[in-house]
């Protein structure tokens, strides 16, 4: 966190440039790894890697990605590890759940930093991470596993489309959430900063804290 | 003969029909193996080596003639030798000429996700085909037999071809030419199954192999290269020849229900948050009633605004 996070004109200082810089690497690198694998999943979707410069260069790309993926995710998890464990206030949310899809957002409880969501989808794509790095250098590296540890090929063939089809959920409902439905929300990933009025609306808890720390300050 | 047998039956990782599939008379070929008649002088794998044009490869000596472990991506065809010890304390040296076994549903062609990258033809023969290869070894995870082997100076995957370009040209493939003791004879699938059988039949009655028997697997819908074994119902004595070979299941379990699981799951998240778009529409923050708190400086690129745009 930057240590002002209050800043002039009504605005609230979200995101640092250091976090979305991370988020960053891990979006694009994580946009390549589903494109090209998803030309891998389904012979209908095998154009996608035609697209992206033939199938080869993606076969041969698709685990340096990967790399870079797991490299964003373990910054991610350096950056916002202790601010995702889960509290009361996160059950809270998740049982309002239906009034935040009904946009009925003064029945939500406000949030902190985080909201549940967002630490689901946190430890949602932390895990299946783990997972698809797992069975990830299995598939990268097949010849290099001897048959008499062929279950090992078995166990990654089924592992690395089932985590990436969750992720690929937490993905949609991520950017849908973060573009189209939240004003305001991708606009503090890319500049940083939000309105006051969406602090309070989204995350009052982060918000008066923050507020509380800079008035301490003066 | 020779015409059809180019005739594609099934394309790995293609989308669609197979381009004339079905249109002519169908036919069968098969390679037939008499472990019985092996005599183990590999003359077969040398012709491989010839007809092909694969280097020789280094060999590997484990107190026994087998030539390495296993076949490799320039060795296609591979001779095991196995010390069998039977139940009366008598031993057999058993000796089984190891290639791929052309299956009738090959697990390499249903886990290959590269468009073309394997036909099979209506004879029944499968072919990789390296110009559409990715090299990403999923072949090697379908194969029941171990039989794919990636190259990794070539980054793709090899394997026995059943010599298909000996075979269109009315041919029968090196390996079958080369064998002098004719344990190997290659014809349609019928005949030869014919023909083992006979042998088969011969070795139970006359030799006293009373489990002698045909291999031809249906657990992946018969092969297009079927041995006669002393004793079919321990294969996995003749070098590990699998005694129910499949296609691993975590394979056809990714292959089928996850496969349609996982696209309606995608296309039902994306039309799901459209949906949910037209019917609820986006979220917008009131702006803030009071004064802001005035502290720090302007971050650089934001600009005062009033309400939340993306």
């Amino acid at each position: 966190m930057s240590a002002q996070p209050i800043v002039a004109h009504g605005r609230v200082l979200r995101y640092s440039f250091h976090e979305r810089l991370v988020h960053w690497l891990a979006a694009v690198s994580y946009i390549y790894l589903m494109l090209t694998g998803l030309a891998f999943w389904s012979s209908w979707l095998f154009w996608i890697a035609t697209v992206l410069g033939g199938a080869t260069v993606s076969r041969e790309l698709h685990p340096w990605a990967g790399v870079v993926f797991v490299f964003a995710t373990l910054l991610m998890y350096g950056m916002w590890g202790k601010q995702m464990h889960e509290t009361e206030l996160d059950k809270e949310f998740f049982r309002a759940v239906p009034h935040y899809i009904r946009n009925e957002d003064e029945l939500v409880p406000s949030a902190d930093r985080f909201n549940g969501g967002q630490k689901l989808l946190f430890w949602g794509f932390f895990w299946c991470g783990i997972l698809l790095l797992l069975s990830g250098l299995i598939l990268w590296f097949p010849n290099l596993i001897p048959w008499n540890l062929r279950y090992l090929r078995y166990f990654a063939v089924i592992v690395h489309p089932s985590a990436a089809l969750l992720t690929i959920g937490l993905f949609i409902i991520h950017v849908y959430i973060g573009t189209a439905m939240e004003r305001g929300a991708f606009g503090s990933v890319i500049r940083g900063d939000v309105s006051v009025g969406w602090a309070k609306r989204y995350h009052r808890v982060w918000y008066e804290r923050m507020a509380r720390d800079a008035a301490g300050r003066k | 003969m020779s015409q059809a047998i180019l005739e594609i039956r099934r394309i790995s990782g293609h989308a669609g029909s197979v381009p004339g599939a079905g249109v002519r008379r169908e036919f069968d070929v098969c390679k037939l193996i008499d472990t019985t008649t092996c005599i183990g002088c590999k003359a077969c794998e040398v012709a491989c080596l010839e007809w092909n044009g694969l280097s020789f490869s280094e060999t590997t000596f484990d107190n026994s003639y087998q030539t390495m472990p296993e076949t490799q991506w320039n060795y296609w065809n591979l001779i095991k030798f196995n010390e069998h010890e039977r139940e009366d304390g008598t031993l057999q040296l058993l000796m089984r000429k190891d290639q791929c076994m052309h299956c009738e549903e090959p697990g390499c062609l249903v886990a290959c996700p590269a468009d073309g990258a394997i036909v099979q033809y209506v004879n029944g023969i499968v072919d990789f085909q390296q110009d559409h290869c990715i090299g990403c070894g999923y072949c090697m995870s379908g194969c029941p037999f171990n039989i794919p082997k990636f190259s990794p100076t070539a980054r793709k995957v090899f394997k026995c071809t059943l010599c298909v370009d000996r075979v269109t040209q009315g041919l029968e493939p090196a390996c079958i030419k080369s064998c002098p003791t004719g344990c190997l004879h290659f014809g349609t699938k019928t005949e030869m199954k014919e023909l083992g059988e006979a042998r088969a039949t011969q070795l139970r009655d006359h030799s006293g192999f009373a489990n002698a028997g045909v291999y031809d697997p249906p657990g992946v819908g018969g092969t297009h290269v079927v041995y006669v074994l002393h004793d079919a119902t321990n294969p996995e004595a003749y070098g590990g020849l699998p005694k129910d070979p499949h296609i691993p299941w975590t394979v056809r379990l990714w292959k089928s229900p996850l496969k349609w699981l996982g696209n309606l799951a995608i296309v039902g998240g994306v039309v799901g948050v459209f949906v949910h778009y037209l019917r609820f529409g986006p979220k917008i923050a009131p702006p803030d009633e009071e004064t802001p708190p005035q502290s720090g400086t302007l971050p650089r690129g934001s600009a005062p605004r009033q309400g939340d745009r993306p």
